[in-house]
């Protein structure tokens, strides 16, 4: 009876993710025990622990998080504003989509990594170059987003609508935002975290300051513990930001209350 | 997130316009109308009656597809009608002839091939909010709107001032007998009741015209019987003009005073059947030998039609 109930906590998603990471970190402190891998390959949990602890106190930490998150942020607003605009005026012509929608989801299919120099080139080794490399790749699931989802509405409603006298603005406001919210959602979301992905890339290949560039230069002056450390630190960071975009999905689901999916 | 863009692509052949940016009549032309429905409400019901056409159809074609195309398919075909003023006219063919078509055609939703339409003596060249309301086949209720707000949305979209927005809305759900759920999301409600809505908020709009496609097809048939009397009594009522698509013969019967009989698809006009008696009708009306005739001299005209357009679906 006991043991069957605490099978049953045990055995809830929340304690299985738990112990996975329970069990990478103690697989981690076993590997590096046994000693038959190098230290330079994989320091052992100690050391990782105390460069952390020591770039934490630097204020190191802090200060890359701050580098790399306001890269990032200034990336992906523009990347939201041109993505979400282009991608309605866009659907202002049929014409205009049969003609773009195949080219940017072409464009999007391209590795952007190919053109990273062209924006250092462009834009210099500060976080100029991250925003614009930022800013352009999350810009195609957004704007693709936005052409989808303007598309998939209803055609009956916009046709009711028209039958009524919907001005294109109300058109707009009333029926094609509301009914494209759920997949504009969606790209916005992805853009986001592309955003984030090729921010860090982009600093990792090429940059002065920020969590990427932190985990390259580590890495160059073969300080293993010290990688792992900011490995660790943008790890965290990346998990807050999920964690906060679920919290704002379900904010925006409890506001739109009984609304049906 | 590939096949959504994927979608995006073969979807873009079917959908017309995505974001039409008609602009709507002139002002002027507007003001127009306005007179013109004055003068049409200041006259009595009969005496309007025996006067000018609501709707004037001439020689209108529909053919979906791009000229020249192989899969270019007739709808309709030179077909010339008048719907006088404060009319009930039933549009009745085999499913799939091009009811539906001829609908959107007079409502200026689509356009037509060849041919024009008339709508109080003006051409039709796009929708006429003021003139004409649509009550779908579909439900055309925003899902993400309440039903209150839909009521309010579709009184915005036709330009009546805000202030007077709430009192139609109220008068609108009450006539309908559906106050009560007016903060309902339009998934919450059966289809009878969103259909009822629909019906509600295409007469709040107060336009002369109201086209209705199989606006009780969803409903179960004592509902239909409920909702087509009140219908019949709100025609004596209001001064409106209605072009009604059903497949019940009966309702056809009970309901218009003139019924359109249409050929397979592409649609010709076959036969007109004028059904005399005053609005608004009692139930008793179906158990005579008038109705029992029509609705017999109906399933006569339709049945070859029927055949042919099964024959054309198989
Ligand atoms: N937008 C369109 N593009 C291509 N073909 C169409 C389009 N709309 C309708 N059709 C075709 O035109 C024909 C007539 O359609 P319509 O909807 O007018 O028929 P209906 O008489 O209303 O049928 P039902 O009684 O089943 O509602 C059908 O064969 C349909 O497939
Ligand atoms: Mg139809």
């Amino acid at each position: 009876m006991r043991m069957q109930r605490l099978l049953g906590i045990f055995s809830s998603p929340k304690w299985i993710q738990a112990g996975f990471i329970a069990a990478v970190f103690v697989a981690w402190h076993v590997l590096t025990l046994s000693g038959r891998i190098s230290s330079l390959f994989l320091p052992s949990p100690g050391a990782v622990y105390a460069a952390l602890t020591q770039i934490v106190a630097s204020g190191a930490v802090v200060q890359a998080i701050g580098t790399t998150l306001r890269t990032v942020l200034i990336a992906y607003v523009g990347a939201a504003v041109l993505g979400t605009t282009a991608g309605f005026a866009i659907t202002r012509s049929q014409y205009l989509c049969r003609l773009l929608e195949p080219l940017l989801s072409g464009l999007f299919a391209i590795p952007l990594t190919l053109f990273f120099p062209l924006f250092l080139l462009f834009f210099g080794i500060g976080p100029g170059s991250k925003i614009a490399y930022g800013m352009t790749y999350a810009f195609f699931p957004i704007a693709l987003n936005t052409i989808s989802g303007v598309i998939h509405v209803d055609g009956k409603l916009i046709a009711a609508a028209r039958s009524m006298g919907a001005p294109p603005h109300l058109l707009f406001r009333r029926v094609l935002l509301p009914g494209a919210l759920p997949v504009i959602l969606t790209g916005l979301r992805i853009g986001f975290f592309i955003c984030f992905a090729t921010v860090l890339g982009g600093e990792t290949l090429s940059s002065i300051s920020g969590l990427g560039h932190e985990v390259a230069n580590s890495a160059q002056l073969m300080d293993s513990s010290r990688m792992f450390a900011w490995i660790l630190v943008v790890i965290a960071t990346s998990f807050c930001l999920v964690m906060l975009a679920g919290r704002l999905e379900r904010l925006r689901g409890d506001l739109r209350g009984g609304e049906s999916r | 997130m590939p096949t959504q863009r994927t979608a995006v692509s073969s979807q873009l052949a079917e959908v017309a316009d995505p974001w039409p940016a008609h602009g709507g009549e002139p002002e002027t032309a507007i003001l127009c109308v306005e007179e013109l429905r004055k003068n049409a409400l200041s006259n009595s019901r009969d005496a309007s009656r025996a006067g000018d056409a609501a709707i004037g159809i001439r020689g209108v074609s529909k053919s979906f597809g791009d000229d020249g195309d192989d899969g270019r398919l007739p709808a309709l075909q030179a077909i010339d009608l008048e719907i006088r003023r404060n009319e009930f006219v039933c549009l009745l063919g085999p499913s799939g002839c091009g009811k539906s078509t001829l609908l959107n055609i007079i409502g200026g939703l689509l356009k037509p091939s060849t041919g024009e339409v008339f709508v109080n003596g003006r051409r039709v060249v796009g929708p006429l909010p003021r003139d004409i309301a649509f009550v779908f086949q579909e439900d055309t209720l925003l899902p993400w709107y309440t039903i209150a707000q839909n009521m309010h949305v579709a009184l915005e979209f036709q330009g009546v001032p805000r202030e007077e927005r709430p009192e139609r809305v109220r008068a609108a759900l009450e006539a309908v007998g559906m106050s009560e759920f007016a903060r309902y999301y339009p998934h919450q409600l059966s289809v009878g009741m969103k259909q009822r809505i629909a019906m509600s908020r295409g007469l709040s709009l107060q336009t002369d015209i109201v086209l209705m496609d199989e606006p009780f097809a969803a409903l179960d048939e004592q509902t239909r019987m409920v909702l087509g009397e009140d219908l019949s009594g709100l025609l004596e009522q209001t001064h409106k003009t209605i072009v009604f698509v059903t497949h019940s013969l009966a309702e056809a019967v009970f309901l218009s005073d003139r019924i359109f009989v249409f050929t397979a698809r592409p649609a010709r006009l076959k036969s007109i059947v004028t059904v005399d008696e005053p609005h608004p009708r009692r139930p008793d009306f179906m158990t005579s030998d008038k109705f029992n005739g029509l609705r017999n001299r109906l399933y006569g005209l339709l049945r070859e039609e029927i055949r042919e357009a099964v024959r054309q679906n198989v």
